[in-house]
């Protein structure tokens, strides 16, 4: 069991490794001759105007929500399946109340139109 | 024997009984054999990608009707290696203005990612990289790092598009989580255990047949969360230049492409572990070289449907996509989560009282998740058929966009 974790944990710094250490090395190998006209910004050849961290929809601030709000209750379901042997009628029946007001949430969102892409 | 039927297991005994003679204590044999079996897994993994580069490119052009690669090495095998070493040599350009730190963390954390998943994926009985209990967790919460990079490489890039690219990310790629992760809660119901490992174990018959609904609904989820068409609108490149990955040159380029690439794999081999029995096959546990090579067999043909969709699917349009992640994917997956739970719950309450044989047992479990699922797939089929129905009926096609209101002025 320790084993196990101390593998995720090297493999962690692995995995982190493989990717990093060619880019730095061909960071290295690359040449390397900036000017001003190859760095700027590629916008399809047009200059850019203005600032790029600007305000943007609300639209996708909504959605990011409505995953928040679903993902974090999800996790609680996991354990919910794997004691389901363990459990009583009740804790199965608690289970699917659980889901059922997900699942109200859902078509409270979709009658309020939060899901509409406008 | 023992090396034909197992070869890796017996080469990481004989090598831990050569370093335990060497005169090392226990406990740094064990910090080294598992940093040696993390650097095997890690490179197997990299190592794989220049294969499935031509892999994927052959097969595209076998479909397009064309030849592909052929000209480095017997079929173009070899051509990957010429590429790898052209794009070695390219030189970074980064954009005036970036934020120096997301922007150079990007294509690693997008690679890391997908290849943090290898840990916990079997590849016979006794060969896994780490049989933690939770799996499956694991394997949900390292996903979403890889989602965590394309926003990361779409901000810091210092560019509108990149920007757009970054937005759409979290419209796509965050919302098609939720039904995936709902769909992964049915195999983890059924074998009782997050270990990948153990659900394997327990799929005495292939959870495809028992839960097909979750499995279709995680292979089109996993797709849309590899970024690739028909739901590549992160970087769709008739209209927004390449999104994400606009302002990447060089190597850091090629890492995004390494990642997409072994991410396609990866969904494949977690769809064959999850749903389609993983090693287990004829021999498998007594043999289990078998074992892998039945697990690689499987996750090739998978392989080959994601490529069979990519290439015959047009790119979706956002709304249509969030629509059919919201009102499609998502409640019927919490159905079939709520139905699936009711009837575990009965078939252990029932099943024990009849005293069956074990294959009894099986077969019943099986007929009833099937009739449970084709009673819902019906539910659903018969519910879209009315819609349908009644919006001919009213003679109204729905309008594609809600185009405003001219002016007053205008019309007059």
């Amino acid at each position: 069991m320790q084993s196990d974790w101390l593998f995720i944990a090297l493999f962690l710094l692995i995995v982190a490794a493989f990717p990093g250490v060619p880019i730095l090395l061909a960071g290295i190998l690359g040449p390397r001759r900036p000017n001003s006209i190859k760095n700027s910004v590629y916008e399809c050849g047009i200059e850019t105007v203005g600032n790029t961290w600007i305000q943007f929809r609300i639209q996708y601030y909504i959605f990011g929500l409505t995953f928040l709000v679903f993902d974090v209750e999800l996790v609680f379901l996991f354990p919910w399946a794997v004691a389901f042997n363990s459990l009583s009628l009740f804790g199965v029946i608690a289970g699917i109340l659980f889901i059922l007001i997900l699942f109200i949430e859902l078509l409270a969102a979709w009658r309020k139109g939060v899901l509409e892409w406008v | 024997m023992s090396f034909l039927t197992d070869p890796i297991n017996a080469i990481a005994d004989w090598l831990e009984s050569l370093l335990l003679s060497l005169g090392l204590t226990s406990q740094a044999v064990t910090i080294l054999m598992t940093l040696l079996g993390a650097i095997v897994v890690g490179s197997f993994g990299l190592m794989l990608v220049i294969f499935l580069i031509w892999v994927e490119r052959k097969v595209y052009a076998r479909i397009q009707d064309r030849l592909g690669p052929n000209r480095v090495g017997p079929w173009g095998i070899l051509q990957t290696f010429p590429d790898m070493i052209k794009i070695f040599t390219k030189e970074y350009i980064t954009p005036i203005g970036a934020d120096k730190v997301p922007y150079n963390l990007a294509p690693i954390l997008s690679v890391s990612a997908v290849l943090l998943a290898w840990a916990v994926i079997p590849f016979a009985s006794t060969v896994v990289g780490s049989d933690i209990n939770v799996g499956v967790l694991y394997i949900v919460a390292v996903g979403a790092i890889g989602t965590l990079g394309i926003i990361l490489a779409g901000w810091s890039s210092n560019n509108k598009y990149a920007l757009l690219g970054a937005f759409r990310t979290v419209a796509q790629m965050v919302s098609y989580e939720v039904p995936m992760v709902l769909a992964l809660l049915i195999p983890v119901l059924l074998a009782r255990s997050m270990g990948v490992n153990s659900i394997v174990q327990s799929q005495q018959v292939w959870y495809i047949l028992l839960a097909p609904i979750a499995a279709f609904f995680f292979f089109i989820t996993s797709i849309a969360e590899t970024g690739r068409a028909p739901f590549d609108l992160l970087e769709a490149e008739s209209e927004i230049i390449a999104g994400y990955q606009t302002e990447y040159s060089g190597l850091k380029f090629g890492m995004f492409f390494v990642g997409e690439f072994l991410h396609a794999f990866t969904i494949s081999a977690l769809t064959v572990t999850l749903f389609l029995g993983g090693w287990r096959g004829p021999w498998s546990e007594q043999v289990p070289l078998l074992g892998t090579a039945y697990f690689f067999i499987k996750t090739f043909i998978v392989y080959f449907i994601v490529l069979w969709v990519r290439i015959s699917l047009p790119r979706l349009r956002i709304d249509q996509m969030l629509n059919f992640n919201w009102k499609f994917l998502t409640p019927i997956a919490l159905v079939m989560l709520m139905a699936t739970a009711v009837l575990e719950k009965i078939l252990s309450t029932w099943l024990p009282t009849l005293r069956l044989t074990d294959s009894g047992v099986i077969l019943i479990r099986t007929i009833t998740h099937l009739g449970l699922n084709v009673l819902v797939a019906a539910g659903v089929i018969y519910l879209l058929r009315s819609y349908t129905i009644r919006r001919e009926k009213v003679g109204q096609p729905r309008p594609l966009a809600v185009a405003p209101e001219p002016p007053a002025s205008v019309l007059e």
